[in-house]
């Protein structure tokens, strides 16, 4: 019986934390319009979840995108269909690898960093006299970290599969090192990418991630203990939380945006 | 108790008399997850004087300015400022009301990513539309009356904890408060920077025609400067008068506050079993 009551207090815990959660979003959304009015407090954001970001992301492409080729081409070469390697590099990146390896990235680099900026800020009783001032802090801190992030990811996405298909991830090792004929690995990729679909598809996935990140970890942040202990295990609850949710989300959308393929 | 605070309401009465109550808290009752902080307490805040709310650490002073400025609300009794239910209140009211109060933070709250100058100028620039240029007047003005204007482009983290204090202050005086609140604000200060801060509370209560309420346990300093205090203890208000009412309090508790006694009514030991029944091995286990 106690295990049963166990199960019970635990469920409607998460059920409580996600109804919280879930007005907590609903607040940030309904301060997003009155950003137009403070654009530069959007861009600072971008800055420092976007641009400080490009690094990881960059260097990560790169090599998701040479290892992708390589073994690719052991695979393809054992068919004698070398020439699709830019075809399977680019569907694999595009509609799968890009939009999560950037999102778990964006969750460990950009994700974290925000959860434990404001859960600081609360600590220090920043975000107590910002309230104090008549400030709100979700107008103020939160919903233009949001809107960054949701306007970051894609762009991070895109990039990271411009690094992993092209000249110095899969290009690199599939034509300069491996000898596949160059015109054949873009010809693959322009007839096999739609733009309708695959492209389009980097921006819806990463869009639906971006705003999963950037909530998890603004939730976490503001809502963490003002401890030390507790800004620690609220960084890695962002961490764990939005990895999680990103694996989940990723396999929802895939089924929905390819079920027909 | 009820003896005590008809005879304590008498003396409020009298006190707030000329100019009447900025703030006037009404059978306060809080608690803080199991714990009871406030169970029926009566305080009033005069117009134009510093009130001191005293009492041992984690008796819930600084819980008393978040009441008042509504960032906690008590599920029974009235917060009333400038005679509205703070609890009651839409955040829109709220914010109209806070610009009307200031608060310094026990740790100052500033900006860490704004400059001190930054921090000055933040709720002007929130709030209003004023030119930078006169932004920039009123902020240097601000400044000039806490002794900071030099420090102006020095970044929160280059501040010493006497300096981060002075500069909540500029910030918390920048829209021309009503009230101002402060939560310790005498904490771990260095003999100048506490004459500073003293002088600084006193003469911007005089001179802005302020309201104050200062929270602290400091008894010299806070006795010092307020003209009414209100001391608090287990939810209590266990004495209130002014500052010479306080030193002469008939209540033991009191006495042992403001001197200082190791034991008294508060006893130097935590409860438990007597000493030697414990070394027998005859207390808990």
């Amino acid at each position: 019986m106690s295990r049963v009551l166990r199960i019970f207090n635990i469920s409607t815990g998460w059920l409580g934390e996600l109804g919280r959660s879930t007005l907590f979003l609903l607040r940030i959304l309904a301060n997003l319009p009155r950003l137009f009015l403070k654009p530069r407090l959007v861009v600072e954001q971008i800055y420092s979840v976007g641009v400080l970001s490009l690094l990881i992301v960059v260097v990560a492409g790169l090599f998701v995108g040479m290892v992708l080729a390589l073994s690719g081409y052991r695979a393809l070469a054992d068919f004698g269909a070398e020439n699709a390697l830019g075809t399977s590099v680019a569907l694999v990146v595009v509609r799968e690898l890009g939009p999560v390896i950037t999102g778990l990235l964006f969750a460990g680099r950009a994700g974290s960093a925000l959860a434990a900026e404001i859960g600081l800020m609360k600590a220090t009783d920043q975000l107590a006299g910002m309230e104090m001032m008549a400030v709100d802090p979700i107008k103020r801190i939160i919903a233009p970290r949001f809107l960054a992030g949701l306007i970051a990811m894609p762009l991070l996405t895109s990039i990271f599969c411009v690094m992993a298909i092209g000249a110095g991830g899969g290009y690199f090792i599939g034509v300069d090192v491996l000898g596949v004929d160059a015109a054949a690995y873009w010809n693959g990729i322009q007839s096999n990418i739609e733009f309708s679909r695959d492209i389009l598809n980097i921006f819806l996935k990463s869009g639906v991630f971006g705003a999963i990140i950037t909530w998890v970890a603004v939730y976490q942040g503001y809502h963490a203990p003002p401890t030390s202990e507790g800004v620690s295990r609220a960084t890695t609850n962002t961490v764990v939380i939005a990895s999680l949710a990103i694996l989940g989300a990723n396999l929802m959308l895939t089924a929905v945006l390819f079920s027909g393929h | 108790m009820t003896e005590h605070n008809a005879s304590c309401d008498s003396r409020t009465t009298a006190a707030a008399a000329p100019t009447g109550n900025l703030v006037e808290v009404r059978n306060l009752h809080f608690r803080l997850g199991t714990r009871t902080i406030y169970s029926g307490v009566d305080i009033d805040i005069a117009r134009g004087r510093i009130t001191a709310i005293m009492g041992p650490s984690g008796t819930g002073k600084t819980t008393l300015l978040r009441l008042i400025s509504g960032q906690w609300r008590a599920k029974s009794g009235t917060v009333l400022f400038d005679g509205h239910n703070v609890a009651k209140l839409s955040q829109r009211r709220l914010f109209a009301e806070r610009k009307r109060m200031g608060m310094l933070f026990q740790s100052g709250a500033l900006l860490t990513d704004l400059s001190v100058y930054d921090n000055v100028a933040f709720p002007l620039r929130e709030h209003t539309k004023l030119p930078e240029q006169l932004i920039r007047d009123i902020v240097l003005m601000k400044l000039e009356a806490v002794g900071l204007r030099g420090a102006r482009d020095l970044a929160p983290a280059q501040l010493s904890g006497g300096m981060a204090r002075r500069v909540a202050l500029a910030r918390a005086i920048a829209l021309d408060p009503e009230m101002i609140m402060y939560d310790e604000p005498f904490a771990g200060q260095d003999p100048i920077s506490m004459g500073v801060l003293l002088r600084l509370i006193r003469r911007l209560n005089d001179i802005l025609g302020l309201t104050s309420i200062v929270v602290s346990h400091d008894v010299k300093e806070t006795l010092g400067i307020a003209d009414y205090v209100y001391v608090i203890s287990d939810g209590e208000v266990v004495d209130h008068g002014t500052p010479d009412d306080i030193r002469h309090s008939a209540s033991e508790w009191v006495q042992q506050f403001i001197t200082a006694s190791a034991d008294g009514p508060v006893p130097f030991h935590y409860a438990d079993t007597p000493y030697d029944a414990d070394l027998l091995g005859e207390g808990r286990q």
